[in-house]
C-alpha cells in the first residue's frame, strides 16, 4: 500500500459522515464516565433521534479538565478544542439544551470557556486526536490522517531512516527514565537475533498519575503505530502491551483497536502489502507497582513473580526469554507516528536544548483545575501550577508539588520558576518520572507525604533484596514515630543514614528511589521534621 | 516440540472451568500464561480457592509452589472470598492528601472493618487500591465496579447504607 492509497480511503471514509457539519462530543474517557458520561450520552442519542441530520452525536476521548467532567464539547466537524463549545458538569437533562444549541448560540449556564489558559497554553503533539476522535473507531483514526506514518515508514523509509529521524528528534522516554529513544532503538536493532520483541509498557503504577490511561483511552490506535513502526525500526515480529488490570476502559478500547487494526491490515501479516509481520499481544499485570521496572514487568509477561534482575544484562541485550527486547512507555510509543510524518527536526525545534517535544502531565490534589494537560518542555512549574492549573483552591496557600511518584521529591514554592525539564528536576533532587503532578497546600504535613510514600515503598518492595525490603520498613518505622512526635534527634540521624544506604545498595530503581521522598523533603521542609521531634519545640 | 502431559479432569461439572480452560487453550497450555489464567479463574469465581490452583498447576504442568507464588505475590488476586459489595477504596496519592483516609476511617466506624476486612454478614468487603487513576474526582473509590468519586465520608457510607 502506498500513501496514495491509504489518503484515498481517509477521504472515502471522511465522505461517509460527508452530511455531517456539527459534532456534538462527548468525553467518554473513564474520569467523565465515573460522573455519568454514559447516561449524558444516552440521553443526547434519545434528544436527537433521527432528528437534525446534520449533527452527529460522539463519543470521543479525554479532553482534559476532569474535574470539571462529564464534558461535551459542540463544534464544527473540522474544529479542535479550542475551537468548540465546551460545556462542563452536563446532566442528562441538559441535552435538549444542548442539541437545540448547535449551530445557534450557546447554552450560557453550561458553559466552560475555552480561552482561558488551561486551555490556551496547551501545545498537544500526543493528544493531539484526543476528545476529538472516537477512540474506538478505526475509521475516524484513518480519517485523522493515522497510520500514514506506518506507511511512510514502510513503504518509503528504510529501518536506519527510521532510527535516524527518531535519533534526531531527541525524544526521551517518557516513562520517566528520560533514556534517549533513538540510542535505544539503535541497540536494539544491531542486536543479532531472529526473535526480537518490542513492549509497551503501560504499567502506569505511579499513584496520582494518570497520563497513559487517558491515551489508551482516548487514541488506542495511535501507540499500536508508534509500536509497529518501533518494531520495523529494531527488526521485531512480537509485541506485548503490559496494562494495569486496575484500568478496564482502556484495556477495552485497545483490545478493539487491535482487532480492527488486524482486519484493516496494519497489524498482522505483510501490513500494507509489505513483507513487515507485526502481531501485537496484551498482557494484564495484576497490581504489583514493581512491575513498571522493565526486568520485572518483563518476569511479569514471562507468568512469574515480578521481581526485578541486576542488569546488565539490558533488555536491548537479553530480554523477554533472553530475546533482545526493546521497551518503551506508552507516551513514547505515542510520539513516534508525529515524529516520522513532521521529523525529526521538527520535533527537536520544541522544548529545551536537552528535552525535546512535549510532555503529558496530570494536574492532581489542590489544584483548582484537575486534569491532563500537555505542554511543551520548559514549561514553567509556576505557569503550570498557577496559569494553566489555575492555582489553590479555597483560598489556601501553595506548599508543594510532587512530581515523580513515590520515587520522586517535593518542590517547594522557592523553585516554581524552574523549567520543568529531566535535567532541571533531578538537580531538585525529584525526578520527572510519567508525568503525575499532586499539589499540596498549607493543610499537608510534609513529614506525613514522606511516611505516606514510604509506606508505599514498602508495601510494593518485591523482597528480593534486602536493602530495599527491609530499609524501607525501618524508615517507615522512623517516620510513622516522628508523626506521632515520638522519634528522638538520633532517630532522625538514622533515619539519613538508611536514605544514603538503601539508595546506593538496592538492586532496581525501586529501592534506589524509595529514600526521594525523605530526602527532598529533608532538604526543603527540614523545620515540619524538627518541629515533630520529642520533646523539642512544637512537639 | 515438548511432550504433552495428561490435561486433568475439571475439579467439577461447574461450568466456569470451561472459561478458565478456554483461556488456557487460547495460550496453547503455555505457562507462561499463568496470571492470564489465574486472572480469569477471579474472574469467573471471584477469588482463588485451593482447588483452582492445584488445578491451573496441573493444567500448565507448573509446580504448585510456582502457583501459589505468583498468586500471592500479586495484590489483585485473592485467595479469600469476597463479601457481596466490594468497595475500594483509592489510597493513590492524590486521594491521600484530599482525604482517602477519612472516608476509610468512616467505614470503619459504621462496620467496623479495616482494609482487607470483610463484614461478618459477608456484605461489605472493604479493600485499597493503589491509585485507581481517577484522580480528578478524588477521593475515589471504586463500589462494585463502578468508581464514584468526590466523596465524603457520610456521602460514601450513607452510598453503602443503599446496598442489600
Amino acid at each position: 500500500m502506498h500513501l496514495e492509497e491509504l489518503a484515498e480511503k481517509a477521504a472515502e471514509f471522511k465522505a461517509e459522515d460527508a452530511h455531517v457539519e456539527h459534532e456534538v462530543r462527548v468525553c467518554m474517557a473513564a474520569s467523565c464516565q465515573s460522573s455519568g458520561a454514559a447516561q449524558v450520552m444516552d440521553a443526547l442519542d434519545k434528544a436527537k433521534g433521527d432528528g437534525q441530520p446534520a449533527c452527529k452525536v460522539k463519543g470521543v476521548g479525554c479532553m482534559g479538565l476532569c474535574s470539571a467532567g462529564p464534558l461535551v464539547a459542540v463544534a464544527d466537524k473540522e474544529a479542535d478544542l479550542a475551537g468548540s463549545v465546551l460545556y462542563r458538569d452536563v446532566a442528562p437533562e441538559d441535552a435538549a439544551d444542548i442539541l437545540g444549541s448547535v449551530g445557534g448560540s450557546p447554552v450560557e449556564r453550561l458553559r466552560c470557556p475555552t480561552d482561558q489558559p488551561f486551555f490556551a497554553r496547551q501545545r498537544k503533539i500526543v493528544l493531539e486526536n484526543s476528545g476529538i476522535i472516537d477512540p474506538n473507531s478505526f475509521k475516524g483514526y484513518v480519517a485523522a490522517g493515522g497510520y500514514a506514518s506506518l506507511v511512510q515508514a514502510l513503504s518509503e523509509m528504510t529501518p536506519a531512516d527510521v532510527l535516524r529521524e527518531i535519533t534526531a528528534s531527541g525524544l526521551r522516554g517518557r516513562g520517566g527514565g528520560g533514556y534517549p529513544t533513538g540510542l535505544k532503538w539503535s541497540t536494539v536493532a544491531k542486536m543479532p537475533g531472529e526473535q526480537k520483541y518490542v513492549i509497551c509498557n503501560a504499567d502506569e503504577g505511579d499513584p496520582g498519575a494518570f497520563m497513559d490511561r487517558a491515551v489508551l483511552e482516548s487514541d488506542p490506535h495511535r501507540v499500536l503505530e508508534g509500536m509497529a513502526i518501533a518494531a520495523y525500526a529494531v527488526g521485531a515480529s512480537k509485541a506485548y502491551i503490559y496494562v494495569r488490570a486496575e484500568y478496564p476502559l482502556a484495556v477495552e478500547r485497545l483490545q478493539n483497536a487491535i482487532r480492527k487494526a488486524k482486519r484493516a491490515g496494519f497489524l498482522g501479516n505483510k501490513i500494507a502489502d509489505t513483507q513487515f509481520s507485526f502481531e501485537v499481544e496484551i498482557r494484564l499485570g495484576a497490581g504489583a507497582f514493581v512491575c513498571g521496572e522493565e526486568t520485572a514487568l518483563m518476569a511479569s509477561i514471562e507468568g512469574l513473580r515480578g521481581q526485578p534482575r541486576p542488569r546488565p544484562p539490558y533488555p536491548a541485550e537479553s530480554g523477554l526469554w533472553g530475546c533482545p527486547t526493546l521497551i518503551n512507555n506508552v507516551e513514547s510509543f505515542a510520539n513516534i507516528a508525529p515524529i516520522v510524518r513532521e521529523g525529526g527536526d521538527w520535533f527537536a525545534s520544541i522544548g529545551t536544548e536537552k528535552s525535546k517535544g512535549t510532555k503529558v502531565f496530570a494536574l492532581a490534589g489542590k489544584i483548582a483545575n484537575t486534569g491532563l494537560i500537555e505542554v511543551p518542555m520548559g514549561t514553567t512549574l509556576r505557569d503550570i501550577i498557577e496559569v494553566i492549573g489555575g492555582g489553590i483552591p479555597d483560598g489556601k496557600t501553595f506548599k508543594a508539588v510532587q512530581t515523580g511518584g513515590p520515587s520522586g521529591g517535593c518542590i517547594p514554592e522557592a523553585h516554581l520558576d524552574m523549567p520543568v525539564d529531566y535535567d532541571s528536576l533531578k538537580t531538585l533532587g525529584t525526578m520527572m518520572g510519567s508525568g503525575g503532578m499532586i499539589v499540596m497546600d498549607e493543610t499537608s504535613s510534609m513529614v506525613d507525604v514522606a511516611r505516606y510514600f514510604m509506606e508505599f515503598c514498602m508495601t510494593e518492595s518485591c523482597g528480593k533484596c534486602v536493602p530495599c525490603r527491609t530499609g524501607t520498613y525501618q524508615m517507615h518505622g522512623i517516620l510513622d514515630k516522628l508523626t506521632k512526635s515520638q522519634a528522638s534527634r538520633d532517630d532522625l540521624a538514622l533515619l539519613e543514614d538508611l536514605c544514603e544506604v538503601v539508595q546506593a545498595t538496592s538492586l532496581c530503581g525501586l529501592g534506589q528511589t524509595a529514600p526521594n521522598p525523605v530526602l527532598s523533603t529533608l532538604r526543603y521542609f527540614r523545620q515540619e521534621y524538627e518541629e515533630k521531634l520529642q520533646g523539642e519545640t512544637g512537639a | 516440540m515438548t511432550l504433552q502431559h495428561a490435561r486433568p479432569p475439571m475439579p467439577t461439572d461447574d461450568k466456569r472451568w470451561k472459561l478458565v480452560n478456554a483461556t488456557m487453550r487460547r495460550n496453547g497450555y503455555a505457562d507462561h500464561a499463568l496470571i492470564e489464567t489465574l486472572h480469569s479463574v477471579q474472574n469467573a469465581f471471584g477469588y482463588l480457592e485451593e482447588t483452582s490452583l492445584r488445578f491451573v498447576a496441573a493444567s500448565l504442568d507448573l509446580p504448585l509452589s510456582k502457583v501459589f507464588g505468583v498468586a500471592t505475590f500479586y495484590h489483585i488476586f485473592m485467595l479469600k472470598p469476597k463479601g457481596r459489595h466490594a468497595c475500594v477504596v483509592c489510597t493513590g496519592t492524590a486521594c491521600y492528601i484530599k482525604g482517602a483516609g477519612a472516608l476509610l476511617e468512616g467505614i470503619e466506624e459504621r462496620y467496623g472493618v479495616n482494609s482487607g476486612e470483610t463484614t461478618e454478614d459477608d456484605k461489605l468487603s472493604v479493600l485499597t487500591a493503589r491509585c485507581v487513576g481517577a484522580c480528578g474526582l478524588a477521593p475515589a473509590v471504586v463500589l462494585d465496579g463502578d468508581v464514584v468519586g468526590k466523596l465524603g465520608s457520610d456521602t460514601l457510607v450513607a452510598k453503602l447504607e443503599e446496598l442489600d
